[in-house]
């Protein structure tokens, strides 16, 4: 594994930037360049700051700079038959540390074990001061300070540039297996909420528009009592379906240029009646749907059900993006913002249209 | 008598006449309270060493008061501390002497109990256990369970991101609530979080979560519930020896194990429960494991095989699994009842919270039973050993002529050796005024500033809670010409005193 400590020069350009009035454009491994408002400023990449500062699998916790890349991070948790438990997208591949907890998103196992947010620990900052700071830390529990690290998570790098992360991990399974069942949407959201309420270790809940995909992953003694209960079909090539998922690498997520929006419902939450495709993960509460329909209409329909929306991939990258939130809490958040970057050098309009 | 505001703290200038004529036109009846002995009872929290009385009490019943209370005091710069039950084992609820004691204790309605969706919209003066025994006869409970669940409220339990016994597999309260009704101290209502995973913009949920009360006053809660497990088994193993036991928690922690609860006791800590509670605790032992594993009835029957017989390989002496329910419950009742049970071989103790790397355990214990000789002051142990949080209990007698200043002073240092460590000054009971000094010893200057400026984001005028969580420049200052911090004192750019 390559490792570099890079923080020196990460802070000069921060500091260089500061005294130029230059606004910067934090980059890792350019996976998610497509994500959020469209990026503008002087290129400033963490890549080169790269790899494990310390991992103790009794500890569950791995500390790495922002730029190691994840499948790096990955294989380097799996020797100690390990894991990231949000199962962070990597896209094409090429995604850091830094960038996936900076974009806050997770794969098929969040509503079971977490989301980046819950997982994240502590990390090291450089502030719109060039200051570089250090927050929460690689212990469990802690709550000594804010809570910053998890207000850097999902910021989309509006906040300062993340140069290190600690994070919870978990073992793997023991064992892990797929089922697929002919069920409606409907009918397979309220199904796998009762499978889960007896007891059956769900890990994964994802309706590709006619069948259900279950995934059970714990002791093989669950598991196989788990397959026994469920029913249906074993999953070909499982682990490749998953991880198509988590990645996006799908055919239901390659074909065409028509706008992909994310969905993010709360529990249960009927199917709506959209134009478009639709595939669901996370049991119902995250739902895919490709359409060329206009914002107001979706967010309308998501906002009426208590959810959000957001413009995920293609469609108008210079509007709102993420779903409008209301004037107060606008306001909030620029003084948040303002007080992490006051000059606002870093990844401007990035997150939201007003900073 | 023990006031702990220093000079800068409490520099407000209150007309405390206009005050009350205003706050009085908002809250009629026994809605604030103005003398002495009706503000008696709020004077402390849990930690009730630490004593101050409020200039007022106000109790109000509605959210429009709330927000007219924050108004007015924001526009007459007055503070202002939000208490809860009064549980905090921090002094985080301690009242400022100039300000208003806001009471959200009237706030103590489940509104909404979804059981199909799994989701409780509560007030913020709910008590921790009602939101589960609410949720009990649909299968489902509220994860998070500090020791004080019988009394402490929901709206506390944010404010502190409370953990308890069933965190390591369930989380804190930060991965427990999905939104909360927020009035920030201008008076505005603000809806932060949502019930969906995760809501647009930052996480606002984490800055509150966990914040003190210094970032606003919560006025509903929203929060997760889970499926009560189908299987739960309770083991209880002996050591002769600390240091072992400490190696099994990693050994159950290194295969993959994850019980839903894994606490450790030492020996004074155990005689202590057993006297107090007759849980079946084996006296002798160096110190005790209790495991909880919960989840479908096969993987905990296999579970329950592998930790036992790792817990034979890290050297237990004795290994017991309870046989019924009644059983379970006495295992647990020895450990939840260990504060009360050791207030009752002290006349006085004081608990502190710090967290470890696992790994660092037996070296800690060690150094801590230096630190008690040291002291001349008894320390019992209890420990969510999963996690690495650490509740040192020590012993000491208020009516002896300083006994516990040196309490404190010996608090301190363990808080510090665990920041030594790797670890952190507070797990899950907060910094509250207890700890604030130690916060100078864990944090850089640049990141105190940096918490300020997040503080100032939320309540510009510094009027939440002053004087608590982040301590400010001079008293880091001070603190830190006593102390050494990583070789350098703190600030050095500051002419010391």
């Amino acid at each position: 594994m390559t490792t570099h400590d890079h923080s020196e020069q990460l802070i000069h350009r921060v500091r260089e930037a500061l005294a130029s009035g230059t606004v910067l454009d934090i980059r890792g491994g350019d996976s998610k360049r497509f994500y959020g408002r469209t990026p503008v400023g002087e290129s400033l990449s963490v890549a080169e700051h790269r790899g494990i500062v310390a991992y103790e699998p009794t500890e569950l916790v791995v500390t790495a700079r922002a730029g190691t890349p994840l499948a790096e991070l990955e294989a380097a948790l799996a020797e100690q038959n390990q894991m990231l438990p949000f199962e962070p997208p990597d896209f094409d591949g090429a995604a850091t540390l830094g960038g996936a907890v900076s974009s806050g998103l997770s794969g098929p196992r969040r509503p079971w074990v977490g989301a980046a947010r819950d997982l994240v620990l502590g990390l090291r900052l450089i502030n719109g001061k060039a200051e570089h700071m250090r927050f929460g830390g690689q212990v469990m529990k802690n709550v000594a300070g804010y809570d910053v690290s998890r207000v850097v998570t999902g910021a989309m790098g509006t906040l300062g540039v993340v140069t290190e992360l600690s994070v919870k991990v978990l073992p793997r399974p023991q064992a892990s297996e797929t089922r697929v069942l002919e069920l409606d949407a409907q009918q397979a959201m309220e199904q796998v909420e009762t499978w889960f309420r007896h007891g059956l270790p769900v890990t994964g809940a994802a309706h590709d528009g006619q069948r259900l995909h279950l995934r059970l992953e714990g002791a093989s003694s669950a598991v196989n009592a788990g397959v026994e209960a469920a029913g249906g079909e074993p999953e070909e090539e499982a682990g490749a379906w998953w991880s198509g998922l988590r990645h996006q690498r799908l055919p239901w997520f390659q074909a065409g240029d028509t706008p992909l929006w994310r969905l993010s419902l709360p529990p249960l939450a009927p199917v709506l009646d959209l134009p478009g495709d639709t595939f669901t993960d996370w049991n119902g509460q995250l739902r895919w749907l490709r359409t060329d329909a206009d914002a107001e209409t979706i967010r309308r329909a998501c906002e009426q059900l208590g959810g959000h929306a957001t413009l995920f991939r293609g469609g108008d990258r210079e509007g709102d993006v993420f779903h409008p939130q209301s004037p107060a809490l606008v306001t909030l958040q620029r003084r948040l913002k303002n007080a992490f970057d006051p000059e606002g050098i870093f990844n401007p309009g990035r997150l939201l249209r007003e900073f | 008598m023990h006031s702990v505001y220093r000079a800068e703290d409490v520099n407000f200038q209150v007309d405390a006449e206009a005050l009350v004529q205003r706050l009085s036109a908002i809250l009629p009846g026994e809605g604030l309270l103005v003398d002495d002995e009706a503000k008696r009872p709020y004077e402390c929290d849990g930690l009730s060493a630490y004593r101050e009385l409020p200039l007022l009490v106000a109790l109000p019943e509605t959210v429009e008061q709330v927000q007219a209370i924050l108004k007015t005091c924001s526009e007459m710069h007055v503070p202002v501390v939000a208490r809860g039950a009064g549980t905090s084992l921090s002094a985080g609820a301690l009242p400022h002497p100039q300000g208003v004691l806001l009471s959200m204790a009237r706030f103590n309605r489940i509104i909404d109990m979804d059981a199909r969706r799994r989701v409780a919209r509560v007030q913020p003066g709910v008590r921790n256990l009602a939101i589960s025994e609410a949720a009990a006869p649909h299968g489902l409970y509220y994860a998070p369970d500090p020791s004080s669940q019988i009394t402490c409220s929901i709206g506390g339990n944010v404010a502190e991101n409370a953990g308890g016994v069933h965190c390591l597999k369930y989380g804190l309260t930060v991965h427990n609530v999905l939104a909360v009704t927020m009035v920030s101290m201008d008076g505005e209502l603000l809806e932060l979080g949502s019930e969906a995973l995760d809501a647009p913009g930052y996480d606002l949920m984490a800055a509150v979560t966990g914040s003190e009360g210094m970032l606003g006053v919560l006025v509903e809660i929203t929060v997760k519930l889970l499926p009560q497990p189908p299987c739960k088994e309770v083991l209880l193993a002996a050591f002769d020896d600390v240091q072992a036991a400490g190696n099994a928690v990693a050994g159950i922690i290194g295969a993959g194990i994850i019980p839903g609860g894994l606490e450790m006791m030492d020996n004074p800590a155990i005689r202590a429960a057993e006297d107090f509670v007759h849980a079946g605790y084996p006296v002798e032992a160096a110190a005790i494991l209790i495991c909880e594993l919960d989840g479908h009835e096969r993987e905990v029957l296999e579970q329950m095989d592998q930790v036992r017989t790792l817990l034979e390989g890290f050297g237990a002496s004795r290994i017991q699994i309870a046989g019924d329910d009644a059983e379970k419950i006495r295992f647990w009742a020895g450990r939840k009842a260990a504060f009360p049970a050791v207030g009752r071989i002290s006349p006085d103790y004081y608990c502190i919270d710090g967290t470890i790397p696992r790994k660092r355990l037996a070296d800690v214990l060690t150094r801590m039973e230096e630190l008690s000789k040291e002291y001349g002051l008894r320390i019992a142990n209890v420990f969510h050993a999963g996690d690495g949080n650490l509740h040192p209990l020590i012993l000491y007698d208020g009516n002896v002529d300083g006994e516990f200043q040196r309490t404190e002073e010996l608090g301190g240092r363990i808080l510090e050796l665990c920041v030594e460590v790797g670890g952190t000054v507070t797990g899950e009971h907060g910094v509250g005024m207890e700890k604030i000094n130690q916060m100078c010893v864990q944090f850089e200057t640049p990141e105190l500033d940096q918490f300020r400026a997040l503080k100032a984001a939320f309540d510009p005028a510094g009027l939440l809670n002053p004087g608590k969580a982040i301590p400010t420049l001079n008293r880091c200052a001070e603190f830190g010409a006593m102390h050494v911090h990583k070789g350098q004192l703190p600030h050095p750019d500051i002419p010391r005193f």
